[in-house]
């Protein structure tokens, strides 16, 4: 009530316009399917980007030059669908319709291809890990069969189990997957979006399928999961976003359901921080919401051509891939840099829409892009 | 002092002014009772040099012993003053004089002292002006006689002595030591107040008509002043004499006059204040409103304010003023009155009494003239708002205006400034008016209003039209608020912002007006308080940021822009374009293809041409299904796109049906517009340099210039069909429409569309050819009563002269240019346009321009 009487003058006026770009990544040369942060948090003061494109090689951005630092052929020519660094090491993981998995060494200045993967399935399904800090970490892929899901436990490639649903539930492909590991107890735990779109929980060890709820009448294409809140959100080829949660007892439940403009739903992204996720839509715009009430923040149309994939950097920067082989870059809502005083954030927020230009250069050097 | 006339009830001898203006009162009584009534008056005495009026003659019959004392003394002392240079022997002549004007230490009898300024006075002024000369000055040592013969000017009778000033002033000639002291004297004179002794002098002459030659003497003297000693002293004028401060100065004057009136009023005297109406109406006349309302008026306002007295002496003083005068007072005093309650307590019922002053305020300031600002329209038509007599008087004046307003005939005739000036005053009466009043004439007014917006819509000036919209919007709310709300699609601008803020001040509640004859300053306070009601309503912002998350701290942009993708409707193809413009029901489709189909026909030109006359068709009649954005620009940029690839036959597809006859109002315009915006593209080399290339194998840069006379040579040959359409059946409707009619609009861009053709084809070969066809297009219809279409004569008329080549205009243009230079200089004079009076100079100026370089050329 003490905020209505008195709402900050740039509440009372009219919504500022949508905000431009940061600046663009061009030079991809094809449609950009897979995005990735890599570094930016520990040590390293700049973070690059990784980008996988259609034409089968990875790209490394640096965003301080905005250039491409280095590119990666290991594909064969077929698309990258999905780059993921390990956290020990300086080692990508990256999955290619040429049905492999590949994992390069990129410490000092090398790329090479140390190993790779065979991967058994045609589909888009975008593997994920699960990798503390040990040596041993774990990768859940595509299985053989239609409606599996291959767990391996790495480096050593020894299979740990299939996951496959029982005889009755035909959930289709696998379409998406995410592993975790809940603060409470050790076990792994498997997220997987499916064709027939539903979300299942799996328990890995276990084997089984703890809970699983029906969340969209199309395929899910691309999801993301709090697990803080454990709350999840997931976009598909229909017209709406839907948010479930999942209970103490492991049970999901749909919370919401959120309308858009235009369908599908190519990827969902939640900041790091929590407070904003970002969707890569066909509409060829990145919609941005508040991830605690789901209010639509910005539509942000840059784009000519459908958005395949977007990515968060841990200092909150937001990249965005899309089919007109341009990757554009964009600072919204800075993440503060101490939650303690979320007041912080408000100010900030606050001044940015009003001078956009000026801040985004403050943050940009606040975060070390610019010397 | 019951009666509120101030006119005669007591006579009062006219000595009685002369030591200032409290002395009558003693007076007068006295001398009244003396029983001489019959000598008041019929003597002049002091006849100035133009009243030929023999002093002697009304007094011989009746000769009484003081009278002939005094005449003697005074052939002596006049004898005396003319012919001896005894210094002293003048002085204690002079001196003894002296006692006749009062005021010494032994004064004569009062009746000696009257029949000294009644006969003798003006005679002895004008010896003592005779005797002036730098030696008689000088016979005392010291100047000792210069004050004493000035004093006989400046205590004496003022009217006389100004009479006498004035007319030895002008009676000498060239710049001598006489004149230059006499004018040093009557500045004198002016200083010390004197005028309004003068003044004053008339206020006494109740009875009689008191000698009208004398007093239109006086007042063409009073005000004629600053011109009668511009004339004389030329440079050597004195700064108190000139307009500027001299008008001031009998303002003043004039005040201190009014209040030795209210005074004597107060005091049971009656007086006549015509003498200084006269005053006051012969200087607004003379053009002097500014100077001597601009003393009087604030003056007059604060003594009128709470004071009954001084508000009849005001309105008498305003009452007595001449016809003739009337209208310059009155415009003076609206102009310097700062609001209709001082307006009001100034004149009082004035229209109600004055013919003239009702004409003056409700016919010639509303509807003959228009140069006054808007204060000033709303400080008169407030103050007839103001009193329940006068209220009549704006109504009727609001069925007039309304009227003229509407009227076809003025629509057309009058000035676009005065049409503004006359719809500020409907507004301005709309606003004065109650609910109840506007009620009782309702069908009248309507009446008028809907004629009024009629033809305003049907005027080709946007201007017109626009007034049209804002004033019929305003007063249909007001004439008939229960009806319908009247509301057209205009744009803001500060014509329309001033307008409405007009009406924005509402009148007072519908409550009976207050109690009759309106003692002013209580009605005075009305419109105050209903302006600071209507502008004084808070902005509601507090509700404005509710709807925002207030416990977030996440401010959303602007997401106005997501709206629902057609792209992946959108043809491909300019012949599925077509395919979708004429036949798709699916209307997203229909609009994807109206965005798609300019940047379809740019990008692949030789597919346009093959479809190019189909494909200017189908868009000309496309008619708005669904609310597309930007659907008239779409549409029109497209057309322009066709046109520019294909000239020829798309041009001539255009025209050919610009006067076929089943198309709309807006499509033919369309045509016009297209047909200029694609001369323009083209006429610009080096701009789409696609469609230069594919139009012909020949040199890719002046493609576009070659290429562009050949459609020209199209439009221009259906012009000159038209141009002999036109002469041959001027007075029978065309077939096709009724251009020379109804359609004016139509024909008003015609001329323009043909003016800037003509403009951008200069440089070409068929430039000479078109410009003879377009003269002779222009010189049949350059009498068109439609102000627009007149423009777009002109503004034909000078871009033949820039486009031609000087050579051809003359060797093949001659008589054309012949024919049109009057023509133009009489526009440039006479029209009633603004807009055709600076265009129709403009060609003057062209025209010049093309004498002054053809003369080198042709050396004698």
């Amino acid at each position: 009530m003490e905020k209505m009487t008195a709402p900050p003058p740039n509440m009372a006026a009219s919504p500022l316009p949508p905000p431009d770009p940061c600046f663009v990544l061009r030079g991809a040369q094809s449609a950009v399917h897979a995005l990735h942060f890599f570094g930016g948090a520990q040590g390293q003061v700049h973070p690059l980007l990784l980008s996988g494109s259609l034409s089968g090689l990875v790209h490394i951005w640096s965003l301080q030059t905005r250039r491409a630092v280095a590119t990666l052929d290991g594909h064969g020519g077929q698309c990258v669908t999905w780059l993921q660094t390990l956290p020990q090491g300086r080692q990508l993981l990256s999955q290619g319709r040429d049905l492999k998995l590949c994992l390069w060494d990129l410490a000092e200045g090398r790329n090479t291809v140390v190993d790779s993967v065979p991967l058994e399935s045609m589909g888009f399904c975008r593997s994920s890990i699960l990798a503390g800090g040990q040596e041993r970490w774990m990768l859940a892929m595509p299985g053989r069969g239609n409606d599996e899901v291959q767990i391996l436990e790495m480096p050593s490639k020894t299979s740990v189990c299939t996951l496959k649903p029982e005889a009755d539930a035909k959930p289709g492909m696998p379409m998406c997957l995410e592993l975790w590991q809940a603060d409470s107890s050790p076990r792994p735990l498997l997220l997987a979006g499916y064709e027939d779109g539903s979300v299942a929980l799996w328990d890995v060890s276990e084997r089984k399928v703890c809970s699983r709820v029906a969340c969209h009448t199309e395929p899910v294409m691309g999801f993301d999961f709090d697990s803080q809140k454990a709350r999840g959100v997931s976009g598909s080829a229909e017209k709406a976003l839907a948010v479930w949660s999942l209970d103490e007892q492991q049970a999901l439940q749909m919370c919401r359901t959120h309308e858009l403009t235009n369908p599908g739903i190519a990827d969902v992204k939640i900041r790091p921080d929590r407070k904003i996720l970002a969707t890569a839509g066909w509409d060829h715009r990145v919609r941005v919401f508040h991830w605690r009430t789901m209010k639509p923040l910005a539509v942000l149309s840059f784009h000519s051509a459908t958005i395949h994939c977007v990515a968060f950097a841990t200092d909150g920067l937001l990249a965005a891939g899309s089919g007109d082989q341009r990757i554009s870059i964009w600072s919204l809502y800075p993440i503060s840099t101490d939650s303690s005083t979320p007041l912080l954030g408000h100010t900030e927020g606050g001044e940015l829409p009003e001078v956009p230009g000026p801040w985004s250069l403050h943050f940009l050097h606040k975060a070390g892009f610019l010397s | 002092m019951g009666s509120s006339c101030p006119e005669v009830s007591q006579p009062r001898p006219r000595t009685a002014c002369r030591t200032g203006p409290r002395r009558p009162c003693r007076i007068s009584g006295g001398i009244a009772a003396a029983g001489r009534p019959g000598a008041r008056g019929e003597t002049p005495g002091p006849s100035g040099g133009s009243v030929a009026v023999s002093p002697e003659s009304p007094m011989d019959s009746r000769m009484d012993p003081a009278v002939s004392a005094v005449r003697l003394t005074v052939r002596e002392a006049v004898h005396t003053l003319s012919s001896s240079e005894d210094g002293d022997r003048i002085l204690s002549t002079l001196g003894s004089l002296k006692r006749y004007l009062g005021g010494a230490e032994n004064p004569a009898l009062p009746g000696e002292q009257e029949e000294f300024a009644r006969m003798h006075f003006s005679a002895l002024l004008r010896c003592l002006v005779g005797r002036l000369s730098p030696a008689w000055l000088e016979l005392l040592p010291g100047g000792q006689l210069e004050a004493p013969w000035a004093s006989f000017f400046l205590e004496g009778p003022a009217d006389q002595a100004f009479l006498v000033l004035m007319e030895s002033i002008e009676g000498m000639a060239g710049p001598s030591f006489r004149l230059m002291k006499m004018v040093q004297l009557l500045a004198q004179f002016l200083g010390a107040g004197r005028v309004a002794a003068v003044m004053e002098s008339q206020c006494w002459q109740l009875a009689e008509p008191a000698f009208p030659l004398l007093q239109e003497t006086l007042l063409a003297k009073l005000v004629g002043l600053p011109d009668h000693l511009g004339n004389r002293l030329q440079r050597e004028n004195l700064a108190a004499f000139l307009p500027q401060n001299y008008f001031p100065l009998l303002g003043e004057e004039l005040l201190r006059v009014l209040q030795a009136v209210v005074d004597s009023l107060r005091g049971g005297w009656d007086c006549s204040i015509s003498f200084l109406s006269q005053v006051l109406g012969k200087a607004c006349v003379h053009g002097r409103q500014k100077e001597i309302l601009g003393v009087l008026v604030p003056q007059l306002m604060a003594l009128t304010q709470g004071n009954c007295l001084w508000q009849r002496v005001c309105w008498r003083l305003v009452e007595c003023v001449p016809d003739r005068a009337m209208e310059a007072l009155l415009t003076g005093l609206v102009e310097a009155a700062s609001g209709p309650e001082v307006l009001s307590r100034l004149l009082g019922n004035l229209v109600m009494k004055s013919k003239k002053a009702r004409f003056v305020m409700t016919r010639k300031i509303l509807f003959l003239q228009y140069r006054y600002s808007t204060p000033m329209l709303q400080s008169l038509l407030g103050y007839l708002a103001m009193d329940s007599q006068r209220r009549p008087l704006l109504v009727q004046a609001l069925k007039e205006l309304l009227e003229t307003w509407g009227s076809s005939s003025a629509i057309r005739h009058a000035p676009l400034p005065q049409q503004r000036y006359v719809s500020k005053a409907v507004l301005i009466c709309l606003a004065n008016l109650r609910e109840a009043e506007l009620r009782d004439s309702r069908d009248e007014l309507l009446a008028s209003l809907m004629a009024g917006v009629k033809s305003r819509l049907d005027s080709s000036l946007p201007a017109v039209r626009r007034l049209g919209m804002i004033v019929a919007e305003v007063a249909s709310a007001r004439i008939h608020p229960e009806g319908p709300p009247l509301r057209f699609q205009y744009e803001d601008d500060e014509l329309s912002r001033e307008l409405l803020a007009l009406v924005a001040a509402q009148p007072v509640a519908d409550s009976p007006s207050e109690a009759s004859p309106a003692v002013a300053p209580v009605a005075a306070e009305a419109p105050d308080r209903g302006s600071t009601e209507g502008g004084g309503i808070p902005a509601q912002a507090e509700g404005a940021g509710s709807d925002l998350d207030s416990d977030d701290d996440l401010v959303p942009y602007d997401m106005s822009g997501d709206q629902e993708l057609k792209s992946s409707k959108a043809p491909a193809y300019l012949r599925d374009c077509v395919e979708a413009l004429t036949s798709s029901e699916d209307w997203e489709r229909w609009e994807a293809a109206l965005q798609a189909v300019e940047g379809l026909i740019v990008r692949s030109p030789a597919a346009t041409r093959e479809v190019s006359v189909e494909l200017a068709k189908v868009l000309l009649h496309l008619e708005e299904k669904t609310s597309v954005v930007g659907f008239e620009v779409l549409r029109q940029r497209a057309l322009v796109a066709v046109v520019v690839t294909d000239p020829a036959p798309v041009a001539e597809y255009l025209t050919s049906q610009f006067y076929a006859i089943n198309f709309s109002l807006r499509q033919r315009m369309d045509i016009l517009d297209v047909l200029t915006l694609a001369a323009q593209e083209l006429s610009r080399p080096g701009r789409l340099p696609k469609a230069a290339q594919v139009g012909s194998p020949s040199p890719a840069s002046p493609s576009s210039s070659t290429e562009a006379p050949a459609w020209r040579v199209v439009v221009e040959e259906r012009i000159r069909n038209k141009t002999r359409r036109f002469s041959q059946h001027f007075d029978r409707p065309l077939v096709t429409f009724d251009l020379l009619g109804e359609d004016q609009l139509v024909l008003g861009r015609l001329a323009h569309t043909l003016g800037a053709m003509m403009y951008l084809a200069v440089n070409t070969t068929v430039a000479v050819p078109m410009g003879k066809a377009l003269l002779e297009f222009v010189w049949t219809l350059r009498f068109h009563g439609d102000a627009y279409v007149r423009q777009g004569l002109l503004s034909a008329v000078s871009a033949v002269l820039l486009s031609v080549p000087t050579a051809r205009l003359l060797t093949d243009l001659p008589d054309e240019l012949l024919e049109a230079g009057p023509w133009l200089a009489d526009v440039a004079e006479q029209d009633s346009d603004e807009d055709c009076r600076v265009l129709a100079v403009k060609a003057l100026l062209l025209l010049e321009k093309l004498k002054d370089t053809l003369l080198p050329l042709t050396p004698p």
